[in-house]
C-alpha cells in the first residue's frame, strides 16, 4: 500500500516522458496515464480510510536529511478530488484538443498533475516549495496554450505573481531553517515556539500562498488568465490549482503555525475572505463573458475558504472545530467538483456557439441540453442549494458564527449566495431564452459526460454522501 | 571563532536581505518586463545569499549541506522560470511588431 504514495507522483511524470517522446500517440498514452494516476491516488485515499496516516521515506532515508511523503485524511481527502476532477478533465481533453495542440497540452498537463500530487503529499517544507513551482510554471505554459496574446500577456503576469509568491514562500522556509534546523513538517511542528523568528516566517509563508490562491486584493491576475485559457485548462487552473495553494496554507495553518497564531492574523485572512466574496460575486454578476464569470465566480468561492480561519481560530478544540474543519474541507472539494464541470460545459458551449457572451446564449439549453444541464448543476453547487455538499458546508459555517455571535460573517456568506444565485439564474435565463425543438440530450459524449458527472458529483455526491469525509478527516486531521 | 562566523553571517544576510528588498521595490515599480524579470531573479539572489550565510559555520568547520542543496535546487528552479518568461516576453513582442 505504501507504494502507491510515490506511484501517484512518478506516474504522471513518466505519463509526461512518454508524451513528449511519441508525440504521435499523446492522446492514447497521455489517458492511459491519467487513468493508472487517478487509480494509485484512489488507491492512496483507500489506504489512508482503512489504515490510517501513511509516510514513505523515499530512498530509505530517515527524516531531518530525507524526502518524505506522507498521507493523512486531509491530504488524501484533496488527492481524490483532485484526481477525480483531474480525470475527468482527461478525458474531456482527449474530444477537446485536435492533434497539434494536444502534442503541447499532454505533456504539460501531467507534468502539472504530477505537481499536484507532490504538493499534497509532500511532508517537507523545502519539497513543498518546488511542487508549488513546477506547478506555476505548468500552469503558467498550459494557461498560454491558445497563443493569442490576452492568453500570453495574462500568463505572463501569472507566472510573474507566482514567482514573488514563490519567492515570499522560500524566504519564510529559509527562516525556518535558521531557526530550528529541520524541514519536515512534523518536526519542524514540535520545534516551532511563539516569537518573532516564527511570525515573520509564517508572515511571508502565508503571504506567499495567498498571492497564488487569488485571495483578495491579490486576485486581480486570476480572472484574465483564467478566462483565456482553453476550457479543460481554465477548469484544471480554477478547481485545483488555486485550490492547491489553498490546501498548503491551511496545512501550515493547523501543522506547522499552531503555536505561533493569534486572533489578528485570522481575522485578517477572514476579512480579505470577505472582500473577496463580495467583489469577486458582483463581478461575476456583472461579467459579460460566460468563462470570465466562472473565473471571478472562483474569486469569490476562494474567499468562503479564508472567511473559515476566523471562525476556526476563535473554536475550541472539540467536536465543533472538527466538524467546522470538515465543513471548510467539503465546502474546497465542491467547489473542485462544480467550477470543473462548470468550466468543462462553457467550454462546450464556447466551442458549439463560436464565443461566450452570455447575452446571446439564447438556445444554448436546446442545442446543448447536457452541458446546460451541466451547468445548471455546478450553479447549485455554487450557489449552495441543498443538496450540494456547499450547502452542508455553509450550514455548519453559519450555525458555528452564530454560536460564536460573529453575526459579521453569516451577513456576508448571504449576500455571497445571493449574489451567487443572481448570477448562475442570469446565465441559465439567457441559455432557455427563446429557439424551437430539443434535438439530442448529448451532443459529444467524451467532452459533456465528463462535465455532467462533476456537476452531479458536486450536487448529490458529497452532500448525501458526506459523512465518508468525517471519517478520513479523523485519520489525523482532526485535533 | 564565533566572532568571525556571526560577521560573516550578517554580512551576507543582510547583503541577502538589500538585495531582496531592493528587488522587490523593483519588481513594484518598473513595468517592464524585463525589468520585473530582472527584479525577480534579485530577489532570488537575495533569498540565496541568506540561505548561504545560514550554511557557514567557520572555516575548520565544514558548511551545512542542506541549505546548499536548497540554492542549488533554487537556481534551478529560477533558471526554467526565467526561460519561461523569456518565451512569453518573446512571444508577445512579435505580435506587438509582425513581420
Amino acid at each position: 500500500m505504501i507504494d502507491a504514495l510515490p506511484l501517484s507522483v512518478t506516474l504522471p511524470l513518466l505519463g509526461a516522458f512518454a508524451v513528449t517522446v511519441w508525440p504521435a500517440h499523446a492522446r492514447a498514452l497521455g489517458l492511459l496515464a491519467a487513468v493508472l494516476t487517478a487509480a494509485s491516488a484512489l488507491t492512496v485515499t483507500a489506504a489512508v480510510w482503512t489504515e490510517g496516516v501513511l509516510r514513505a521515506d523515499l530512498g530509505g532515508w530517515g527524516a531531518p536529511l530525507g524526502i518524505a511523503l506522507e498521507a493523512d485524511g486531509l491530504s488524501a481527502a484533496f488527492l481524490s478530488m483532485a484526481n477525480t476532477v483531474a480525470l475527468a478533465i482527461s478525458v474531456y481533453a482527449g474530444g477537446y484538443f485536435k492533434r497539434e495542440s494536444a502534442r503541447h497540452f499532454w505533456p504539460l498537463w501531467l507534468l502539472l498533475w504530477s505537481a499536484l500530487n507532490g504538493l499534497f503529499l509532500a511532508a517537507d517544507l523545502f519539497n513543498l516549495y518546488v511542487t508549488l513551482e513546477l506547478l506555476g510554471l505548468s500552469a503558467a505554459a498550459l494557461g498560454a496554450l491558445t497563443g493569442t496574446r490576452e492568453a500570453v500577456a495574462a500568463n505572463l503576469r501569472y507566472l510573474l505573481v507566482g514567482l514573488l509568491g514563490s519567492m515570499s514562500y522560500l524566504l519564510g522556509v529559509a527562516l525556518v531553517y535558521t531557526a530550528y534546523g529541520v524541514l519536515d513538517i512534523g518536526l519542524v511542528a514540535e520545534a516551532i515556539e511563539p516569537g518573532p523568528v516564527a511570525w515573520t516566517a509564517m508572515t511571508l509563508m502565508i503571504s506567499g500562498l495567498i498571492l497564488k490562491a487569488a485571495l483578495f486584493p491579490m486576485h486581480f491576475w486570476l480572472p484574465p488568465a483564467h478566462a483565456n485559457a482553453p476550457a479543460p485548462v481554465s477548469a484544471a487552473l480554477s478547481a485545483l490549482v488555486v485550490k492547491a495553494a489553498f490546501y498548503l496554507v491551511l496545512r501550515l495553518w493547523l501543522d506547522v503555525f499552531a503555536p505561533v497564531l493569534n486572533e489578528a492574523a485570522a481575522n485578517l485572512l477572514g476579512i480579505l475572505g470577505a472582500a473577496a466574496v463580495v467583489w469577486g460575486s458582483w463581478r461575476a454578476l456583472r461579467a459579460e463573458r460566460l468563462k470570465l464569470l466562472a473565473a471571478y465566480s472562483t474569486v469569490a468561492q476562494m474567499g468562503y475558504l479564508f472567511i473559515a480561519f476566523p471562525l476556526l481560530a476563535a473554536t475550541p478544540p472539540g467536536l465543533a472545530r472538527d466538524n467546522l474543519l470538515a465543513a471548510v474541507v467539503l465546502l474546497a472539494l465542491t467547489h473542485g467538483f462544480a467550477k470543473a464541470g462548470f468550466f468543462l460545459a462553457a467550454g462546450m458551449v464556447q466551442k458549439t456557439a463560436g464565443h461566450d457572451r452570455i447575452d446571446e446564449l439564447g438556445g444554448a439549453a436546446q442545442a446543448l441540453p447536457a452541458a446546460t444541464f451541466a451547468i445548471g448543476l455546478a450553479g447549485v453547487a455554487l450557489i449552495g442549494l441543498p443538496p450540494s455538499g456547499t450547502f452542508l458546508a455553509k450550514w455548519m459555517m453559519l450555525e458555528q458564527a452564530m454560536i460564536l455571535g460573529l453575526w459579521w460573517w453569516l451577513v456576508v456568506m448571504m449576500i455571497g449566495t445571493l449574489l451567487a444565485a443572481a448570477y448562475i439564474f442570469r446565465v441559465l435565463s439567457r441559455a432557455f431564452n427563446r429557439e424551437p425543438t430539443p434535438y439530442r440530450f448529448v451532443n459529444d459524449a467524451r467532452t459533456e459526460l465528463p462535465a455532467l458527472l462533476l456537476g452531479l458529483i458536486a450536487t448529490f455526491g458529497l452532500g448525501i454522501a458526506a459523512q465518508p469525509l468525517w471519517a478520513l478527516l479523523e485519520q489525523g486531521a482532526f485535533g | 571563532m564565533t566572532n568571525q562566523v556571526l560577521f560573516a553571517q550578517l554580512l551576507y544576510g543582510g547583503s541577502g536581505i538589500l538585495l531582496i528588498l531592493l528587488g522587490l521595490w523593483s519588481f513594484l515599480v518598473h513595468a517592464p518586463l524585463l525589468r520585473k524579470l530582472i527584479a525577480i531573479n534579485v530577489m532570488g539572489a537575495g533569498v540565496f545569499h541568506i540561505l548561504v550565510a545560514i550554511a557557514y559555520r567557520g572555516i575548520e568547520t565544514p558548511p551545512d549541506p542542506v541549505p546548499h542543496a536548497l540554492v542549488l535546487t533554487g537556481i534551478v528552479v529560477a533558471v526554467s522560470a526565467t526561460a519561461l518568461a523569456l518565451a512569453f516576453g518573446k512571444r508577445l513582442d512579435q505580435d506587438a511588431d509582425p513581420g
